[in-house]
């Protein structure tokens, strides 16, 4: 399966946030992307072209494997395909957000070998043999991640759209150390913003998960 | 975002094999994936040298450092002979963007990046650098944000990076492989005024890599640092921003390096002020005149006269930070 979601290419989903009667915004964006992903797949990968080297020069997909949340998966993925895209679109881990999809919000934000990083940046292709850990993979079965506990704790949410953004890079922040004082913490948690405002809930959270460490 | 073909080179050979048949490279991505998406950048292929071995941070034989170009911005920081020696760089580095790029983003990628003038990013708009003879919005636009140094009719948009701008005041070198071989050249000459050509940015011919970035030993004690003015306080870009690197011995400052950020074209060295200061006592007069001739040569547009003054200001108060007042 390859899948791309080009913003260029996808007309804007009107439709998504009327009542029951149109798509919901889900399957709005289901439906657009299994439709990239047969013409694509179609063009590249269903036909013979990998046969032929010449047209092997022109493959704009290609396969990649890596391990999500302790997983190990497999997948041909379009070049142009973010970690964010294939996270949400292709494997159903719908906890990594999408706001501004240019690296300028958090929102995304997961660990790729331990690092946290933006996955809206991160092309998918690139990501051979790496590890990848999401909101979805944090809790031991019914025991909550310490900082996924914290933010419940304190409140630190409203909305909660750039909530699992939040708590992947609190996990960064507090491996990383910075978070001698709120200060600090306010400062490098500075790439995740929340729109609802619950900064001063959201380091005490990081500040109290650091602390217990 | 257009199609592009990817290949990961495994060795260097491989990389500029590659560059030479019009291969675009990519390290962190952060900004070439951006501009991708925005369909500003069009590449056919990616080469992608993240396994390159170009990791290292050494202390040269003569005592500077050398910063390997796929050396992520966090772990340069990070670094303690880059702490200890030129904490300006740390500070720089530290004061961009936010942690998760700092993460992806290299320090060859870093001076590689392309200016986050609104009208560049928006393909619908005119510019020159973008699409040269197209004209420049910014001009005549919303200009607020603009370089005031370094312009041309053609373009103003200024270079976005801080640690540029240390190494500027550094006086750096860029190491660079390509097909013919190895060179070096400075920092200086290395980013490109726009002139009536902005669309040329670096002097980097086609499948050149950037291996490394110098920086020239300097004599000790060195005191250095970076101060950055923006609109908020945290994860934005400059307005203004001041690198400050002095060697003060007996009771006299014997050398200077001095740049600029958030002003020019290019990261602006200001050796007007580096000359008022050397053979000087630190001292609060001493501060005030040097930074008075940061601006000099400033034009600025409609809506960013306001970083004449904030420059001269900045410039002034980090001289202040790292030079003491006595």
């Amino acid at each position: 399966m390859s899948i791309e979601l080009p913003e260029s290419d996808v007309p804007p989903p009107k439709g998504a946030d009327e009542p029951s009667s149109g798509p919901t915004r889900r399957t709005f964006i289901a439906t657009s992307t299994a439709v990239g992903g047969v013409v694509v797949a179609g063009g590249v990968i269903g036909g013979s072209l990998l046969a032929d080297p010449a047209a092997a020069e022109t493959v704009r997909s290609g396969q990649v494997s890596l391990t999500v949340n302790g997983t190990r998966r497999t997948v041909t993925v379009d070049n142009r395909t973010s970690l964010l895209d294939l996270l949400r679109e292709e494997f159903g881990l719908t906890g990594s957000k999408k706001g501004c999809n240019a690296g300028a919000c958090g929102a995304c934000t997961v660990l790729v070998d331990g690092r946290r990083v933006n996955s809206c940046l991160t092309l998918a292709v690139r990501l051979e043999g790496t590890e990848v850990t999401t909101i979805e993979g944090l809790a031991d079965g019914d025991q909550l991640h310490p900082l996924q506990q914290a933010f419940i704790d304190e409140d630190a949410f409203q909305c909660g759209y750039c909530t699992p953004g939040q708590i992947l890079s609190g996990i960064g922040c507090i491996q990383e150390g910075h978070t001698g004082s709120p200060e600090e913490i306010r400062e490098w948690m500075s790439g995740n913003i929340c729109r609802c405002g619950c900064y001063v809930k959201i380091v005490r959270a990081v500040e109290q998960t650091a602390g217990r460490k | 975002m257009y199609p592009f073909t990817f290949t990961k080179a495994a060795s260097t050979h491989e990389a500029l094999n590659a560059g030479r048949r019009g291969g675009r490279y990519i390290a962190g991505g952060t900004t070439l994936v951006d501009l991708m998406r925005e369909t500003v950048e069009r590449p056919e292929t990616l080469v992608d040298i993240s396994g390159l071995p170009l990791r290292e941070v050494t202390v040269t034989e003569r005592g500077g450092l050398r910063i390997g170009a796929l050396v992520r911005m966090a772990d340069a920081a990070a670094h303690p002979k880059v702490r200890a020696l030129y904490p300006v760089i740390s500070e720089a580095l530290e004061l961009s963007a936010s942690a998760q790029l700092r993460n992806m983003a290299t320090i060859g990628g870093n001076i590689m990046q392309r200016t986050r003038c609104t009208y560049f990013r928006d393909v619908t708009a005119d510019c020159n650098k973008r699409e040269p003879g197209s004209g420049c919005a910014a001009r005549e636009g919303h200009n607020r944000t603009h370089a005031i140094l370094g312009t041309s009719e053609a373009c103003v948009a200024t270079h976005p990076s801080d640690v540029a701008v240390a190494f500027a005041a550094l006086e750096a070198t860029v190491h660079l492989m390509g097909p013919d071989g190895e060179r070096r050249i400075a920092c200086a000459d290395f980013l490109l005024r726009p002139g009536s050509t902005p669309n040329r940015e670096q002097a980097i011919r086609q499948g050149e890599l950037i291996t490394a970035v110098e920086i020239p030993a300097l004599p000790r004690p060195l005191k250095s640092g970076y101060l950055k003015v923006r609109d908020r306080q945290s994860y934005e870009f400059a307005l203004t921003s001041a690198a400050v690197a002095l060697h003060v011995r007996g009771g006299v400052i014997r050398e200077a390096k001095v740049a600029a950020g958030g002003v020019g074209t290019v990261p602006w060295k200001l050796p007007a002020v580096e000359r008022h200061l050397i053979g000087e006592r630190p001292s609060e007069a001493l501060w005030t005149a040097a930074a008075e001739k940061a601006a000099e040569g400033a034009r600025p547009l409609e809506h960013n006269r306001f970083k004449v003054e904030l420059l001269k200001r900045t410039v002034e108060r980090q001289l202040r930070i790292v030079g003491g007042t006595k």
